[in-house]
């Protein structure tokens, strides 16, 4: 996984609340294209005209948006469906860091497996940050993980583990992989009392 | 201080404290679908990982296949290939698959319970948000990503904060033609898509109690749509009856001993909630949402509310209208939200002897080989076809179209699946949830309708 330390890029301002993973990537696209080509899919339903046509009025079609790496997003972004390829999808198109006053909680976990940094801020702080990100000159961000701030004042919380999987790059599975003695020992003191679990 | 079942069942699988708040827990069950498992075994197999615990995963295809009669016309060109890779990838492991064609397929929330692979007490994880529909049987249980999916086959784990705690209580009688699924919408539509974010719920309360568990299934499904990955119900009677002798459920001396257990994980009377909501019953009348989230609903007599322009626009609909009258195109009676024997009931219960509008095409799909089977035997898709209804093969189908049953731009579907998000049925269509009774009436009347009055 692709280490996150400190991401200096364009933010994008996305304002539309209970942003779904449907709206993300379609289930097309989840079933039938390669994570590496997913990118040019996400938000297509938004992004593109019927005819296939880029719709300026979608903020990553314009510049300097078209760069961001940062998006700015409202309340509930990712709620719905499991879809990792939401996470995937936003990763192709460029993205590392999402801000947003809450996520739906299973794209919040996908968003850590791939080393995209989720932000939870207090929705005021959001709507300061948006306003930013919609001016070109005030759109560039500074995104510090070790020091835990934006801009270099906006302080940001995140646990331990998660940060410390971001900043080394570390992936989950292999931490996990080396318990296995631990793994082990649960299933042995579970066995005798729980059989009936073991099929 | 008491403990609520939340907090007994997650202290039952805690393998290892990974320091702040994360914990390493043990997966009892794992069900794998053909979307998200065949992505993440090829992952697993490209670092020559296998599955620790092959047998405590099953396998089945529900969102790809197609649900022609006679499973006839795939649609897509990608359902072949995903099948392909999930089949060989599977067998290779080791994996019970169900595919197509056996006799207890169906859609992944619907076989886990009926095939007793889900039980009380078990933590079960699934890729696929609605896992939680498995919380109706005591289970803790929810939809995971792609890479959880490898981890949990890889290590029979997963790594999870612990969310905080709440109760849902639903107090006073259910009035008659209100069911679990109205109870659930306006539960959403009180709270919001976020009520729940960060909380693990459990539905509690005299009308639970009343529920039989197929309900119950429908209410834990919509817990995702309350911003909850997990939704429970604490087992009871009903519980224990509705899994002895599945074919997954422990038998024998197995199952004594797993009934003892079970009868010890009810919340205890004095547990503690981080949070507590409840809804009255008592005056609830069918749901039916108007927007593009689920909480954008009313109940089916109201008229749409002045909000969310935006939703307004995409659905067609003005400020003020009725709701009921509003002219549908489609009637998609399925999904793992309704697609049980007894939702085809409800839904046959109103069809019986009326007919399908001539505008309208209406399908009812049900969730499992099993739930076809037993509703043929009852002569349930006969009374759906001489209403013209369609009658198909089960699968995910038109919930989200993956297998491309799609609803078509601009088209108003009524339809008992979970989400109404923009373009969720297929690009430009416009979904409105409902319980399969008023989903059937919709269909009857060719707009939207209250079941009670048909
Ligand atoms: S029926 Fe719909 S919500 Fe349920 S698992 Fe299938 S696609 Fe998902």
């Amino acid at each position: 996984m692709e280490k996150f330390g400190t991401l200096t890029a364009i933010a994008a301002a996305y304002p539309k609340v209970n942003v779904d993973t449907d709206l993300i990537i379609r289930v097309e696209r989840c079933a039938g294209t390669p994570r590496e080509a997913l990118g040019p899919w996400a938000f297509e339903m938004v992004r593109y005209r019927p005819d296939g046509s880029e719709d300026p009025g979608f903020v990553f079609n314009r510049e300097p948006w078209r760069e961001a790496k940062i998006l700015v997003a409202g309340e509930n972004f990712g709620t719905g469906s499991s879809r990792e390829m939401a996470v995937w999808a936003l990763a192709r198109m460029g993205l590392r860091c999402v801000i947003a006053p809450s996520f739906g909680e299973i794209f919040f976990g996908n968003c850590l497996q791939n080393g995209l940094l989720a932000i939870r801020l207090p929705a005021d702080e959001v709507r300061r940050l948006m306003a930013l990100a919609s001016a070109p000159a005030s759109a560039t961000f500074t995104v510090d993980l070790a020091r835990q701030t934006i801009n270099g004042t906006t302080r940001f919380e995140i646990s331990p583990r998660p940060k410390r999987m971001l900043l080394e790059g570390l992936d989950e599975l292999g931490l996990t992989l080396a318990m296995e003695p631990e793994i082990a020992a649960f299933q042995a003191m579970d066995r005798p009392r729980r059989p009936w679990i073991y099929l | 201080m008491g403990r609520s079942l939340f907090e007994k069942l997650w202290d039952l699988h805690v393998i290892a404290e990974l320091g702040d708040g994360m914990q390493l827990l043990h997966v009892d069950r794992h069900i794998l679908n053909e979307l998200s498992g065949s992505r993440a075994q090829l992952d697993n197999a490209k670092r020559s990982l296998k599955p620790r615990h092959p047998q405590l995963t099953l396998g089945v295809a529900d969102h790809v296949v197609p649900t022609e009669p006679g499973r006839a016309g795939d649609k897509t060109p990608w359902a072949k290939n995903v099948m392909q890779i999930f089949r060989d990838e599977s067998r290779r492991d080791g994996i019970l698959l169900l595919d197509v064609n056996d006799p207890d397929q169906g859609i992944e929330h619907v076989i886990g319970p009926e095939s007793g692979f889900t039980l009380p007490g078990t933590l079960l994880v699934c890729g696929d948000s609605h896992t939680c529909t498995n919380g109706a049987l005591g289970a803790l249980a929810w939809g995971i990503g792609s890479s959880e999916v490898c981890h949990v086959l890889a290590t029979q784990t997963i790594v999870q904060p612990k969310p905080r705690s709440m109760r849902a209580r639903f107090e006073g009688a259910l009035p008659p033609g209100v069911t679990a699924k109205d109870l659930m919408l306006a539960l959403i539509g009180k709270y919001g898509t976020t009520g729940a974010l960060g909380h693990a719920v459990e539905y509690a309360g005299a009308a639970i109690r009343e529920l039989e568990i197929e309900g119950r299934m429908t209410l834990c499904n919509l817990s995702i749509e309350f911003g909850a990955k997990i939704g429970m119900v604490a087992p009871d009677e009903k519980t224990y009856a509705y899994l002895k002798g599945r074919r997954h459920a422990p038998q024998g001396a197995l199952w004594d001993q797993a009934l003892a257990h079970w009868r010890t994980l009810p919340s205890d009377p004095d547990a503690r909630f981080d949070r507590e909501v409840a809804l009255d019953c008592s005056g609830l009348v069918p749901q039916v949402t108007w927007g593009t989230s689920p909480e954008d609903v009313i109940g089916v007599d109201g008229r749409i509310p002045d909000l969310k322009p935006e939703a307004l626009a995409y659905m067609g609909l003005s400020p003020g209208q009725p709701l009921a009258g509003t002219r549908i195109d489609r009637v998609f009676i399925g999904s793992c939200t309704n697609s049980r024997l007894s939702d085809l009931r409800a839904a046959a219960a109103i069809a019986r002897g009326r007919r399908v509008a001539a505008h309208v095409e209406a399908w009812v799909v049900p969730g499992s080989m099993r739930v076809k089977r037993e509703a043929e035997a009852e002569g349930l898709h006969e009374v759906f076809r001489a209403a013209g209804f369609q009658w198909r093969e089960p699968g995910c189908s038109m919930c989200v179209g993956a297998n491309g049953d799609l609803v078509g731009p601009g088209e108003r579907c009524v339809s008992t699946s979970n989400r109404n998000f923009v373009g969720r049925q297929g690009p430009g269509a416009r979904t409105h949830l409902a319980s399969p009774a008023t989903a059937a009436a919709c269909a009857v009347a060719g707009e939207i309708t209250d079941a009670r009055t048909l």
